[in-house]
């Protein structure tokens, strides 16, 4: 076996300038060479939802280098009174030809930051919040990587009576699993995506899914949940099968969830690993889920951003419903996988918040900030909790010192509107925006006369 | 600049050429070999032929267009052929169309001269064979950016490109995942190892099942693409 350094007359790492120009010629070539036809320009809004523009390949080329302008106030969260025109810049580096599009007629994506007219990064843009998180954590040293467990469920179509597709539970394989079809198309597709999954399997719920993703630094892995979100739901669409990210279809059913593996590497090296300490958990480690708890009700809100979310939460099952960690307790809000012998490197930590309709961007931002927060603060870890929480009534909780999620949407917009690690996460704009678009949600919801209403009280009054 | 594989040489006529024209073919690479007529040009083919020509015709019009028609009216004609005419020689071209593929007039204007002789040699593809790294059933096009395993071509991004290109072109040989990173990444990479791992996984995906063990993981050294050189 011979490892050897390529011969040092080869010019060294390629310089920025180079790179940036390759990788436009790439996409430029590419396009060309393999006849693309559309291009779908990605970003996303507030909210998390996916948004596309397509331009035509003769576009490309200026757009790549000056931007596509629009609108932005066509869009949610994207508005501002005066100067609402905003450029959508490709990056590069995320183009992709589209695997699900017509041969014949070839497809490329490609994500793109949002900047004001003057090239300035754009406030209402999430994925440039996220980038503005992850240069943060750079500063210091930290690279976040994050490895999701996306859960969605079936369902024959998308009307107000969702009916599940199966009956078969857990790792279930049986014959009436129409769904394994659609996984497997989906798993396809995903992997010609570039995003790589490590296992897919039968959730709890009936007709419900879970697909968990190879880890990858933040920014890229924010840009893998649209795409999948978009990806599986397209692939039940061709099948005339309605898929949903909503956390919590069913009553009585566990919700879905988007348990999220974190961790962080300083110079090539897990920091969450310390090989001195007993448990192997580093003093970072430690720190960073002191901030994830100490700020957990705050970011609530934006892990958890639809009234439906906290159906889910507070329902339990797999959902957290209490601010603590564990290592092998899955009440808890964060949980510590003991990694396997020899494989410190997967040392990580996992918060089971976070549900599958979130803004990916701007949750992952608030995760980072809360826990890099923690090491700053150098946050003393509270102990493990041990017993399941859920078996402990509100005053045994309370005596151990155990806090509680948001009940719901409007008591977790208060918590953010609190918090100044938020405000400083996201932004002002966005911190603005969301909290003015959420409390519209709510106040809509609460004048809603709902079915339990109706079941409960009609009859009786 | 595009760098370019051995080649056959390009002929060019008269000896010695305008050293305008021998700077331009020097600077961008070019093989070339310079030759006095028609007989030299005969006598000092090489075996696979002339990959093309660029005959200068503003001094010497008269030998110029006779050995540009012994190059074409023969059963294999030479192909490409630029001819440089004076701006008032462009007469002479009229009824000579058979004779060559493109002109450009003189005095040189280093860039156009550039870009016609690119533009012509590179899309004949005889003069300049596209740079192709071969191993077993990948084969990668440096020019075109494109990849392709078994004919099929690969989607890959620009990045899995670049390592996927990198792997092949040293086939046989380990690199460490920090090796990985300063060539391939260079100034702009977070999280060390790691993002090499993640790209590896990916790219092993779009190879196939079939093929992803093209990129072997050598235990606690890095990756190597294809086989070891010692058998291993």
């Amino acid at each position: 076996m011979d490892t050897e350094q390529v011969g040092e007359d080869m010019d060294g790492g390629p310089d920025r300038e180079h790179r940036q120009r390759d990788q436009q010629a790439y996409v430029l070539r590419t396009v060309e060479e393999r006849g693309v036809r559309l291009i779908r320009l990605w970003f996303t809004d507030v909210l998390g939802r996916h948004k596309s523009v397509a331009i035509s390949p003769a576009e490309l080329e200026t757009v790549l280098d000056e931007g596509l302008q629009f609108d932005g106030s066509a869009i949610d969260g994207f508005s501002r009174v005066q100067e609402s025109d905003v450029l959508a810049r490709p990056d590069p580096s995320t183009f992709e030809l589209l695997p699900w599009a017509d041969p014949a007629e070839p497809s490329g994506t490609i994500f793109c930051d949002i900047t004001n007219l003057d090239g300035t990064s754009f406030e209402g843009d999430p994925r440039q919040v996220l980038r503005r998180n992850v240069d943060r954590a750079r500063a210091a040293g930290f690279e976040m990587f994050c490895a999701p467990e996306v859960e969605f469920f079936y369902f024959a179509d998308s009307g107000p009576d969702p009916q599940p597709l199966d009956r078969a539970s857990y790792f279930d394989l049986t014959t009436t699993d129409v769904a394994s079809d659609l996984r497997k198309q989906t798993l396809h597709m995903l992997e010609a995506l570039s995003i790589p999954v490590e296992y897919s399997f039968h959730e709890d719920g009936p007709s419900q899914h879970e697909i968990d993703l190879q880890y990858t630094e933040a920014l890229s892995m924010a840009d893998s949940i649209m795409t999948l979100r978009l990806a599986v739901k397209k692939i039940a669409m061709d099948r005339g099968v309605y898929a949903t990210f909503m956390p919590k279809p069913l009553n009585g059913v566990q919700g879905s969830g988007m348990h999220t593996h974190l961790s962080l590497f300083q110079n090539g090296r897990n920091a969450f690993h310390d090989p001195d300490a007993t448990d192997g958990l580093s003093a970072t480690a430690r720190s960073f889920i002191a901030g994830l708890l100490h700020h957990a009700r705050e970011i609530t809100a934006v892990t958890n951003q639809l009234v439906n979310s906290y159906k889910r939460i507070n329902e339990g099952y797999e959902a957290p419903r209490y601010v603590s960690w564990a290592r092998n307790n899955r009440s808890a809000l964060v949980r510590v996988p003991i990694p396997k012998p020899g494989k410190v490197d997967s040392t990580r930590i996992e918060y089971r918040a976070l549900d599958p309709a979130c803004n990916p961007y701007l949750a992952f931002s608030v995760l980072l900030a809360a826990g890099l927060r923690g090491i700053e603060d150098d946050l003393e870890l509270s102990p493990e909790a041990a017993v399941n929480l859920y078996d402990l009534s509100r005053d045994e909780q309370r005596e151990i010192g155990v806090d509680s999620l948001p009940d719901n949407l409007n008591e977790a917009l208060d918590e953010m509107e609190a918090s100044e690690l938020v405000r400083e996460a996201l932004g002002d704009h966005i911190f603005e925006w969301f909290l003015r678009n959420k409390r519209a949600e709510w106040n809509e919801y609460q004048r809603q006369v709902t079915p339990f209403e109706l079941d409960t009280y009609l009859p009786n009054w | 600049m595009t760098r370019r594989t051995t080649m056959d040489p390009l002929l060019v006529f008269p000896n010695p050429p305008p050293p305008e024209l021998a700077q331009c073919l020097d600077l961008d690479g070019w093989s070339w070999k310079a030759v006095a007529n028609a007989d030299a040009a005969m006598a000092e083919e090489p075996d696979e032929g002339w990959s093309g020509a660029v005959v200068v015709a503003d001094t010497d019009p008269e030998g110029a267009f006779a050995l540009c028609r012994r190059l074409r009216k023969v059963e294999m004609p030479l192909q490409p052929l630029l001819v440089l005419v004076g701006g008032g020689q462009l007469d002479a071209l009229e009824l000579r169309d058979d004779l060559f593929d493109d002109f450009c007039l003189t005095p040189l204007r280093p860039a156009e001269l550039r870009a016609r002789i690119e533009h012509l040699f590179s899309r004949t593809g005889r003069g300049t064979r596209p740079e192709l790294v071969e191993y077993g059933p990948l084969a990668l096009n440096l020019e075109t950016y494109q990849a392709a395993i078994d004919g099929e071509p690969l989607d890959l991004t620009y990045m899995e490109y670049e390592l996927l290109k990198f792997l092949a072109a040293h086939p046989g040989k380990v690199f460490t995942r920090e090796t990985l990173l300063s060539r391939v990444w260079g100034y702009d990479y977070y999280g060390g190892a790691r993002t090499v791992d993640v790209h590896i996984r990916r790219l092993r995906a779009k190879l196939g099942e079939e093929h992803a063990n093209l990129i072997h993981t050598v235990r606690s050294v890095g990756y190597r693409f294809g086989q070891s050189r010692w058998g291993i």
